[in-house]
């Protein structure tokens, strides 16, 4: 009757086992965590006496998983960010320009001389000298599309091109679109970790969010507004060759040249032409120095390919200004004293030590493809994750107090089966969590502290069957048996309905809500096992010894 | 000697009175909407946008000095307001302030609340920033629709769930018990005018998978009995049922209702109104589960023959009154 195989037996006590091992870190929090960050530290720097001793801190052989604190708990800067995707059509069409160009040189004899004329953002338009040549002229530009990968839309190349009167519009397929639009998340995804993990901080959340979003989390950050200034920078660099330079910025640019100010000097405006000869896509390295009068400096070097553009374009152009542009402001516009071979320089300007500390970060990370847009900023101070905390823990401590006195006034010593059935099933749930990695936030503690209450549920579902049962059932164990027997469909339809609610919080919810129906679904779990496997475990193990004539719950 | 909330074996008779009890929800239901239409819900910044700042201090806080430092930024509708907890300490003074999104602004800027931050310090100089929250009117818009859809996802989800374990009279007295649940808790979210943010819409959620878990295991008692007295009336099995399981819903709602009344004393104020939805939740949720879902089941009437599959299922409403 009451009978249960020695193998079960031994599978539930060695589940109960395995969560108190991987639960048992969090009760040493400080010390795993040092021994985690010196390891990590390790592996990235070297070893230090120093950091060897936080790392024996905490034994090699003992799980070191952790519970993640949310930044509610531990303080820290969140963002929401939107890649401002369409920016990259216009870069696109700017760099198409001299492609454009050269490749209509060839056809100068049936269509004449050609000419970048104003177009809507994101298009390139070109008029050509000879009308009757326009059908020449798009076969060209036609050429120089090139096809995409894509599995939505096979065959698909990246540019069209159209033509009205004497002028051809040109302009990035939708299909290129997409495609560049997930190109540039990515890339902005990338530079901003590379930004993040350069400034050091302890587990960063970088994810991307729906097509065009990206989300940060960093926690120890002092505030959003410090992240925002490591991140939001788009530090985009060009050269591009000047024009002229004056005061009015509304001064008239002419096609494919732009008037930006100069970051210094105010009142001071440069016309360049738009089309940069050379990018920090081409830069291979950017380290702060000092210029020849001791001021501090950015120096740089070029990749090849930059490096023969940069070179070319200093041997061409002795004796003219070029300005180097940062996020559409001018830096500096020297002149162009020699021919510059090497592709390395310096850029000088009014910074810093700190400013040319920053700007080399920001250049070795590379740019962001696009500028971010915040749409969500939350700053959440370590002190109010710290009191949080706190008044979590006692409410926890309370809460568990009040229900363990009550089952146990309740059931007597089946309440005491149960009670310890209870502190397995938050052990579990701790093990569980530092095994999945997953975070805890404030409510998250609040769906711990729900499940204690409700973990219980499934217990008294038990128990108040085997006081039914008992009133018409041959005897305890039969009455044990049934009890359990009959009370597990209501157990199975009350959990699994529970649990369809967290699984849809954690698929549409976000940050807080998501660790609420974490913590809420693996209690739900965790109490089911613990309340159909070791409550009824220890049930029957004391019943074997004890055989008891009449039981009483 | 055991504590029993409820004797062993109660005879209450829970229909008598089915139309007192459908009246009071029906009046609490439409003061809930009438509330909800006139007051409306106190948003939070999740929701309509904005930006929040909590403040801490060492001095006693003067609501006004702090109105009149901010007034000159023009930053259109800022609510202040002290907030009070058993768990701060003597001289910890902590002011919420809330900024409503600014016009033709969709990403937060930190100009503003630089500026806030320093008109503040000019108050009391010690003020500490412990959070700053903004969210901008484009995210915002997509997280209340995201709720919505939650919230109907679940209940979708849960009428499906039971439609499939027992029969679908009994997924619609659940569901109308949840609805029942849910408006109720909105009503007396803009009665109370509480801060209604993401944490609330767990909460609501929450709330529709406990009141659920009671529904439930009452139903499951409710077809075990169908099985085992196929003579007996409708009402009087429905009434056994909930007779039989009374002692467990007591139980179990008063051991989660002492787990939160203990988070809600002693949790802390940043969860407050978390914790509040819940229990309010779950005694409604518990009451709904006797007194709604089981009624609507008893109108709609159920087959009686589980042993054998359908064999009056063009008769299903023939027993109404069985």
């Amino acid at each position: 009757m009451l009978h249960i195989d020695t193998w079960k037996r031994a599978l539930i006590w060695l589940v109960c086992l395995a969560g108190l091992v991987f639960a048992m870190p969090n009760v040493f929090y400080t010390k795993v965590e040092g021994h985690n960050d010196a390891l990590a530290a390790i592996e990235k720097t070297g070893e230090t006496p120093d950091l060897r001793e936080k790392a024996g801190q905490w034994p090699e052989w003992l799980p070191s998983n952790l519970v993640n604190l949310g930044l509610d708990l531990r303080g820290g800067a969140h963002l929401l960010a939107e890649v401002q995707v369409q920016e990259v059509y216009q870069t696109r069409m700017d760099a198409l320009w001299p492609v454009v160009r050269d490749a209509l040189k060839g056809d100068r004899d049936t269509i004449g001389g050609v000419q970048r004329v104003n177009a809507p953002e994101g298009e390139l338009q070109v008029r050509i000298g000879k009308p009757e040549g326009i059908e020449q002229a798009l076969a060209t530009v036609r050429g120089l599309a090139e096809p995409i990968q894509s599995l939505s839309t096979p065959g698909a190349k990246d540019i069209e091109a159209s033509a009205n009167g004497d002028v051809i519009s040109i302009r990035l397929t939708e299909a290129e679109k997409l495609a560049s639009d997930d190109r540039t998340v990515r890339q902005a995804l990338e530079i901003i970790r590379r930004r993040i993990d350069a400034v050091g901080t302890r587990e960063p959340t970088i994810q991307r969010q729906g097509d065009n979003r990206i989300l940060i989390q960093v926690p120890g950050v002092g505030s959003a507004t410090e992240l925002k200034s490591i991140i939001g920078t788009t530090a985009r660099l060009t050269f591009n060759p000047v024009v002229s330079r004056g005061s009015d910025p509304e001064a008239r640019a002419g096609v494919g040249n732009a008037v930006i100010p100069s970051m210094d000097e105010q009142g001071l405006y440069y016309t360049i032409e738009t089309s940069p000869v050379v990018s920090g896509d081409e830069l291979v390295d950017a380290q702060p120095s000092f210029d020849q009068n001791g001021r501090p400096a950015v120096s740089f070097r070029f990749d090849t390919t930059g490096a023969r553009k940069f070179g070319d374009y200093t041997r061409d152009n002795i004796g003219q200004p070029f300005a180097i542009v940062l996020d559409n402001e001018v830096i500096s516009a020297p002149v162009i004293q020699s021919h510059i071979p090497g592709g390395s320089g310096i850029i000088t300007g009014n910074f810093t030590v700190e400013e040319s500390t920053n700007l080399a970060v920001l250049l070795r990370a590379g740019a962001l493809p696009a500028e971010l847009n915040f749409l969500e900023e939350r700053t959440i101070g370590p002190e109010l994750g710290q009191d949080s905390i706190e008044a979590g823990k006692v409410a926890t401590a309370v809460a568990f107090a009040a229900v363990l006195l009550f089952m146990f006034l309740s059931y007597g010593l089946f309440g005491l089966f149960a009670n310890i059935a209870l502190i397995l099933n938050i052990v579990l749930m701790f093990a569980a969590l530092s095994v999945l990695g997953a975070t805890l936030t404030l409510p998250g503690i609040a769906g711990i502290v729900l499940t204690v209450g409700m973990a219980v549920d499934a217990n008294v579902l038990i128990f108040e069957r085997i006081r039914e049962e008992l009133k018409t059932a041959k005897g305890p164990a039969r009455a044990i048996t049934l009890g359990y027997e009959r009370a597990l469909s209501a157990i199975i339809d009350a959990n699994i309905t529970t649990f369809i609610t967290a699984v849809i919080l954690f698929v549409m919810g976000s940050g807080p809500v998501r660790g609420f129906a974490i913590t809420l679904g693996l209690g739900i779990l965790t109490s089911v096992f613990t309340a159909i496997f070791v409550t009824r475990l220890m049930i029957v193990i004391w019943f074997e010894r004890r055989r008891p004539k009449t039981i009483e719950v | 000697m055991r504590l029993r909330l409820v004797p062993d074996d109660t005879k209450i008779d829970f229909f008598g009175r089915w139309k007192l009890w459908f009246g009071i929800s029906l009046v609490l239901i439409v003061l809930s909407f009438i509330s909800f239409g006139v007051r409306g819900l106190n948003y939070g910044i999740d929701f309509r946008g904005g930006t929040t700042i909590r403040t801490e201090s060492t001095q006693e806080m003067d609501v006004g000095a702090y109105r009149d430092a901010l007034s000159g930024l023009g930053l259109g509708d800022v609510l202040i307001s002290e907030v009070f907890d058993p768990s701060f300490r003597a001289d910890q003074h902590v002011a919420m302030i809330r900024i409503q999104a600014q016009d033709d602004e969709e990403a937060v800027t930190s100009e503003l609340i630089q500026q806030v931050e320093e008109a503040l310090k000019t108050v009391a100089p010690d003020i500490k920033f412990v959070s700053v929250e903004s969210v901008g009117p484009k995210v915002s818009g997509e997280l209340i629709w995201t709720a919505v859809q939650a919230v109907a996802l679940a209940i979708g989800a849960v009428l499906i769930y039971v439609w499939l374990r027992f029969e679908w009279q009994f997924a619609v007295g659940a569901v109308v018990a949840l609805i029942h649940d849910v408006v109720l808790t909105i009503g007396i979210f803009s009665e109370l005018q509480i801060k209604f943010d993401l944490a609330i819409i767990a909460a609501l959620l929450t709330i529709v998978g406990y009141s659920l878990n009671d529904t439930v295991v009452v139903f499951d008692r409710v077809r075990e009995n169908l099985r085992k007295f196929k003579k007996t009336p409708l009402k009087e099995v429905l009434n056994l049922s909930i007779n039989e399981t009374l002692s467990r819903t007591t139980m179990t709602s008063l051991t989660t209702l002492l787990a939160l009344i203990a988070l809600i004393v002693l949790g802390g104020d940043v969860i407050r109104g978390f914790v509040f939805a819940m229990i309010w939740g779950i005694v409604v949720g518990t009451y709904s589960s006797i007194f709604i879902a089981s009624p609507v089941l008893l109108f709609l009437g159920v087959k009686r023959d589980w042993s054998k599959p359908d064999n009056n299922a063009g008769n299903q409403f023939a027993n109404i009154d069985a």
